[in-house]
């Protein structure tokens, strides 16, 4: 794991694939590591979830842990990147602003499609393989990427790039993405939560990525939760039969009110549990047969903070991120 | 650079809450906000086209569903449009697989003279539609095996956005002409681009009203003559960067589609307009979550500052309620007072307690919606506890929806 230096965060809409994508940096910082976290959806998921004024395209450190660690994070905005790029690899100068006055600019980043995938994925491969003094900037990227349903298209937009510019700069660029994309430096990881929908493309993205050639890392579970009863009890809870007089005796013992609308409202709520832990057991084995590392992550009852993001983080050091 | 401060203002509007806090006591109560009544729209025959917009993972596809079958099942006839639907919401209409021609979904209760069809918007078959449609075969066989065509219109993204559009507009131009149907569904794509296509218009004006496409149009090889200085230094400065070839190949490209340009804007352009009218109510969908509902206030504010008729929200998967009579301080303190005999009473008051603490917090989450967002009538759907797999489902989701 400690090779990869590309972490790259899907997942279906929902399932908490930004705020895994932080805990991962977090967790990738926490052995003295600095680590780079982009989005690239225009969201601020990243500043909203470190609780920060919204990010500019600037590379800024949100985050700093013990021995050196820090996460830095970007928001990368499409224009300044092709700008950036423009100004970077070809010194354009004056015909720089030529290209924008003729609407150059405005074409590619928002009226041609494709273009804004290939500047974004183009801005994550600079920063992967970005060196200052001889050193690697960052011991890892995570990318908060785009939702299954588009990764496939959007990690392989540069190989559509390579099939239309046979020879030149674009070509050679879309090339040296790919290659970083389809190396063991580069890993996909799935978020998912256990309910049939986002398993189901989870699934289904897995194979798309397998189809393309692209390395896949661990499937995140998220937001799992703890059965709160017995094995028994859950199995009697399921069928509707849990043991009412128990549970009266019990709330009396404990001093609370006993009444037969209390005992049939808790059986109720055992009831809904029993069934959702049933269900979410269905969809954990079809993802312990999908060929990569699970990790779960467990349900925050107290809702998402800042002090869950770390609580994430540290689950995810203990499975060896 | 003329369209930057559009860019800046859209920028700004991503801002983190992107909310307008009313100030005074009563800000935020919950029951003052107004209610949707999905019922009233789906009944209104005034209503032609409904739009359900929102972030993915909150049942927006099921949302459309439901709602389409309803209207159906009360005598309208409706077309679903999904731009991006789940393989098992396919399967819950009864179609194995959906495509891009509306198909009659089979089990539908029509006899209030309604009837429901499906389909999903592929996106390259609906281009492919409009370059054979538009161009001579041969023009157009030119196109389809054009290289820059085939990843434009299978692979890259942006594209959807335009084609929405499209399908948009021949649906609509079909239910005027047949009478085939009466109102239209649309959900669509999982994004904050979810409205992009409502700038498919603009952005296709801004091109072709712009300098850069008489630049493309050029003659490749052309007298020099003809070219100016400032055009020199463009044409220098994109063939630095895609290199000589590539730039001839996208002039080659953008020469042989050009003529299909101008009919497709005409076309964007009324559906634009068609949109903005009130036989158009638009949806936001959101499920109770700091997200989904950062993501709602988005939608809200993008809506209303195109002039769009929003009609309201839709807020899908609401805890609904506990057992009554014991608070979850309650629930808690007697849960840690009971021993391992009482096992059971001890988990279902951990339970309770939990429950009611969501609750709680998704109310406060709504409140903080209604206080930027007075006026968005609201309908909710309580939770179900398992996904939708069937019609059947869909109409619970309606009945919940509109009770």
């Amino acid at each position: 794991m400690t090779d990869v230096r590309l972490h790259i965060v899907t997942g279906k809409g929902g399932t908490g694939k930004t705020t895994v994508a932080a805990a991962l940096a977090l967790a990738l910082a926490s052995g003295g590591d600095r680590v780079l976290l982009c989005e690239v959806e225009g969201r601020q998921g990243i500043a909203s979830l470190f609780d920060v004024a919204p990010l500019p395209y600037e590379e800024r450190r949100v985050a700093v842990g013990p021995g050196g660690g820090e996460v830095v994070a970007l928001a990368i905005d499409v224009e300044a990147a092709l700008l950036e790029y423009l100004d970077m690899f070809y010194r354009l100068g004056r015909a720089g602003k030529a290209l924008d006055r003729f609407g150059v600019i405005d074409f590619a980043t928002t009226i041609a499609p494709g273009v804004r995938d290939v500047l974004l994925t183009g801005k994550v491969y600079e920063a992967t393989r970005r060196h200052d003094h001889g050193e690697p900037a960052y011991d890892a990227v995570v990318l908060d990427a785009p939702p299954t349903g588009r990764i496939g298209h959007f990690l392989n937009v540069n190989e559509e790039v390579a099939g239309i510019a046979k020879v030149g700069p674009i070509r050679k660029q879309a090339d040296s993405i790919m290659r970083l994309l389809r190396s063991d430096l580069s890993q996909v990881h799935f978020v998912t939560s256990l309910e049939e929908m986002p398993v189901q493309e989870t699934l289904d993205s897995m194979a798309e990525l397998g189809r393309l050639g692209l390395p896949m890392g661990s499937i995140i579970v998220n937001m799992a939760r703890q059965p709160e009863l017995s094995p028994a009890d859950l199995e009697a809870a399921c069928r509707g039969d849990l043991d009412a007089a128990a549970i009266e005796i019990g709330l009396k013992e404990a001093g609370v009110r006993a009444d037969e609308s209390v005992v049939a409202g808790l059986m109720l709520l055992g009831r809904e549990h029993a069934e959702r832990v049933a269900l979410e057991a269905e969809q954990r084995i079809l993802l312990d047969s999908a060929g990569q590392p699970v990790v779960t992550l467990p349900y925050l009852a107290d809702g998402m903070d800042l002090g869950g993001l770390y609580d994430l983080a540290e689950e995810l050091c203990e499975h060896g991120f | 650079m003329p369209r930057k401060p559009q860019t800046q203002e859209r920028t700004s509007r991503q801002g983190r809450s992107g909310t307008r806090p009313r100030v005074g006591p009563l800000a935020g109560r919950l029951s003052d906000v107004p209610r949707l009544d999905p019922d009233a729209l789906l009944a209104d025959p005034a209503v032609r086209i409904i739009v359900c917009c929102g972030s993915g993972g909150v049942g927006k596809t099921t949302t459309s569903a439901a709602l389409g079958l309803r209207a159906a099942e009360s005598g309208r006839k409706v077309v679903v449009l999904t731009i991006d639907p789940a393989r098992r919401l396919a399967q819950s209409m009864g179609l194995s697989e959906l495509d891009n021609r509306p198909r009659a979904v089979v089990g539908v209760d029509t006899s209030r003279g309604g009837r429901l069809d499906a389909m999903m918007l592929d996106m390259k078959r609906t281009i492919d539609d409009v370059v054979e449609s538009h161009a001579s075969p041969e023009k157009s066989q030119q196109i389809l095996d054009n290289p820059f065509y085939q990843a434009l219109s299978s692979s890259f993204a942006g594209t959807q956005e335009y084609m929405a559009m499209e399908k948009l507009g021949q649906l609509h131009a079909e239910a005027q002409q047949s009478g085939r149907w009466d109102l239209i569904v649309v959900d669509t794509p999982p994004s904050r681009s979810a409205l992009d296509f409502l700038d498919a218009p603009d952005r296709l004006a801004s091109f072709l009203d712009g300098r850069l496409i008489k630049l493309l149009l050029m003659p490749t090889r052309g007298p020099a003559r003809l070219l100016s200085a400032g055009v020199n230094v463009v044409t220098n400065a994109i063939s630095k960067v895609l290199g000589g070839q590539m730039l001839q190949d996208v002039q080659t490209f953008v020469a042989a589609i050009d003529s299909l340009f101008g009919g497709f804007r005409a076309r964007a352009d009324k559906t634009y307009q068609i949109l903005k009218n009130p036989q158009t109510a638009f949806l936001v969908v959101a499920s109770p979550d700091t997200d989904a509902l950062r993501e709602a206030a988005f939608f809200v504010e993008r809506l209303d500052a195109d002039g769009m008729p929003l009609s309201g929200l839709v807020l899908n998967r609401v805890t609904t309620a506990a057992a009554s009579g014991i608070s979850a301080q309650a629930a808690l303190a007697a849960a840690e007072k009971l021993d391992d005999e009482h096992a059971l009473t001890s988990a279902l008051l951990r339970l309770q307690a939990e429950r009611l603490a969501r609750i709680s917090r998704e109310r406060g989450l709504r409140r903080r919606f209604a206080a930027a967002h007075p006026t968005v009538a609201t309908a909710t759907v309580a939770a179900l506890a398992s996904d939708v797999h069937d019609l059947e489902s869909l109409r619970e989701i309606a009945e919940l929806m509109t009770a």
